[in-house]
């Protein structure tokens, strides 16, 4: 910080100007995050006020309508939107999702990608190691869209690859996207298969930094190769192992709309499996136009992720404070 | 080089290389076997997918489904058109605006940098959630059934504010920036002429990502757009999960030139026809650009 301002006695001479050219240079760069600030007050600052309609029923204003009107004339209704949230049993199966998934993902997702990243890194050709590294990193770069595809060449109920062999092999076939009991492995597959090539790549990175010296002494004492994993590969990666759990923690309200949304093709029937907080208030706004319950689990969802987030970040301030958010 | 014959030496064991190499490939052929899977229906002809369904080696092959695309590309052209005019136009306002924000915080004495950092970091924290912005975006600000609505929501990502600082912060010295300022160049020539051409690793990061994300968006579609004119790419192919014959209807033919299609329409290697011409331009381009992205991730990884 205070890099800029030991300059020393050079700058007398500037300080009479300094005045002036400050006040310009201010203005320069509040003229820069202009463009920026006006998005942010229209489109993450302005719908903050539109979370008072979770405490009210949104109807349109007859007599004039439009948004502002609309908003100041829907009757005050308390908590009944919440309530009716938790009048079914909605509430305690999506919550239930997104926490349990959200939670393999980031316990399975990581054990893979440490485990990959350090399989990755004893590969000696160079162009085989890169080859992995790109054929894995291709996921990354679809969209769930595209994967739900994807799965549906191989669950297709007439057409797709397992269910032919189902057919062939005698079994009974299911319709996969009507029966919901296999969705939490196939999400956890789809999941695990887009992500983990990225995270490993990370990890890779984070691994090729580590000091070489370190497994030259370790080996000259004597280290075994799982030696060597165990007492200079893992400690090093330690607090980045940490940071990015509990960073992931903090984040376990909100779930990846796409793959719950667009991969089970929003079937009704897998909802028990494939419900989650983002996802019902997506089905709540656009599919039964309740405003006021989808303004109230997004609300929800924002409240508690929140204090979430802050409860992780002030851990990790405390663990190491450069990898802390702010 | 020294380095490289103690590498040799700390090798793992023969069978563990093998068993490791073996590990590496299974997972690497489950990354991209889907796609060359979906790649083979494409190319598969309509009796065939009928008698066996879906197959890696299927009994007859055929060129029909991109026959179909051709014949009836009105709106997937014009969806390949909407993807890429929201592509570059996004990636480029996107881009100018995060880059310019980034600077005004990676300026160290710039006075209200404190508060500008929390106005935007602030918003990765709290939202006003789903349907309220989708109130405001759509009645309020009329992001609706336009070119806007796809590129509008999504300009500024504060990940992306972060990573471009980030940048700055490790490529641009401060003594550069007091050097430019004593020679009398203002802020935004300092930034364009001075800082981009340093900075230029992270601009490239940030574009891809963003572009990235531009090209893949279907969830602002689904949300602000109903009129087939403005579908983009991904959203087409999303609405082709439940409405195969989607394309159909909104092409050019009417009557019975239409029903006729119809009932001929190979509807299962149509749609992965589509998948592939959607993942093509991606495959192609991603190994070339990739290191970009990884350093971006690297930093946004831990940060946010």
């Amino acid at each position: 910080m205070s890099k800029v301002k030991t300059g020393g006695a050079a700058s007398v001479q500037k300080k009479r100007s300094q005045g002036f050219t400050g006040t310009k240079k201010t203005l320069a760069l509040l003229s820069m995050t202009l463009p920026g600030v006006i998005w942010l007050i229209l489109l993450r600052y302005l719908p903050m006020f539109g979370i008072v309609l979770a405490f009210k029923d949104y109807r349109v204003y007859t007599k004039k309508p439009g948004v502002i009107n609309n908003v100041l004339h829907s009757d005050w209704v308390g908590l009944k939107n919440f309530k009716f949230i938790f009048a079914t049993s909605d509430a305690a199966v999506m919550i239930r999702n997104t926490i349990c998934y959200n939670l393999v993902f980031i316990l399975l997702g990581m054990v893979l990608a440490v485990s990959f990243a350090i399989m990755l890194n004893e590969v000696r050709s160079k162009l085989l190691a890169k080859s992995y590294q790109t054929l894995m990193f291709f996921p990354y770069f679809l969209s769930w869209v595209v994967a739900s595809y994807f799965v549906l060449a191989f669950l297709d109920p007439t057409d797709g690859l397992i269910v032919h062999l189902q057919k062939a092999a005698g079994a009974d076939v299911i319709n996969w996207y009507n029966d919901p009991k296999p969705w939490p492995f196939l999400l956890v597959l789809a999941n695990l298969w887009k992500n983990t090539g990225y995270s490993t790549i990370l990890y890779l990175a984070a691994i090729t930094g580590i000091d070489m010296t370190q497994y030259e002494a370790a080996r000259i004492d004597g280290a075994t190769k799982w030696q060597q994993i165990k007492y200079v590969t893992i400690p090093n990666l330690r607090s980045m192992i940490i940071i990015l759990f509990i960073m992931n923690v903090g984040k376990i309200f909100n779930a990846d709309f796409g793959l719950f949304y667009s991969v089970p093709m929003n079937s009704g029937p897998l909802y028990p499996a494939t419900q989650v907080i983002d996802t019902y208030v997506y089905n709540a706004l656009m599919a039964t136009s309740n405003i006021g319950m989808s303004t109230a689990a997004g609300l929800l969802q924002n409240v508690v992720g929140f204090i979430c987030v802050m409860t992780a970040n002030s851990i990790v301030r405390r663990i190491d404070d450069d990898s802390s958010l702010f | 080089m020294k380095i490289k014959s103690h590498k040799l030496d700390n090798s793992v064991s023969l069978p563990a290389a093998v068993l490791i190499n073996l590990i590496l490939i299974l997972f690497c052929a489950a990354c991209i076997l889907p796609f060359i899977f979906v790649m083979i229906i494409s190319f598969t002809a309509e009796e065939s997918i009928r008698q066996i369904g879906y197959s890696f080696t299927p009994i007859e092959w055929s060129l029909d489904a991109y026959r179909y695309v051709l014949e009836l590309g009105d709106q997937l052209w014009r969806s390949y058109a909407n993807s890429f005019i929201v592509t570059i136009l996004g990636t480029f306002f996107s881009v100018l605006m995060v880059m310019m924000y980034s600077y005004a915080l990676f300026r160290k004495d710039f006075k209200f940098r404190g508060f500008f950092t929390f106005f935007c970091f602030f918003t990765m924290l709290f939202g006003g959630g789903l349907a309220p912005t989708y109130i405001v975006c759509k009645n309020l600000l009329g992001l609706s059934d336009n070119y806007a609505a796809l590129i509008v929501p999504g300009l500024l990502n504060p990940f992306n504010v972060i990573i471009m600082r980030t940048f700055f912060q490790t490529s641009v010295p401060d003594s550069l920036i007091e050097a430019a300022a004593i020679d009398g160049s203002g802020e935004y020539n300092t930034l364009f002429r001075i800082i981009v051409p340093i900075a230029k690793p992270g601009i490239a990061t940030v574009s891809l990502l963003t572009a990235l994300g531009y090209w893949n968006e279907w969830f602002i579609a689904m949300l602000y757009i109903r009129d087939a004119k403005y579908i983009p790419l991904q959203y087409l192919l999303m609405k082709m999960q439940n409405q195969v014959d989607f394309l159909v209807k909104n092409s050019a033919m009417i009557g019975a030139e239409a029903a006729n299609i119809m009932s001929n329409l190979p509807k299962d290697s149509l749609r992965m026809a589509l998948v592939v011409l959607i993942v093509i331009p991606i495959a192609c381009a991603y190994p070339f650009f990739q290191r970009y992205i990884i350093s971006g991730l690297t930093i946004g990884s831990v940060k946010g």
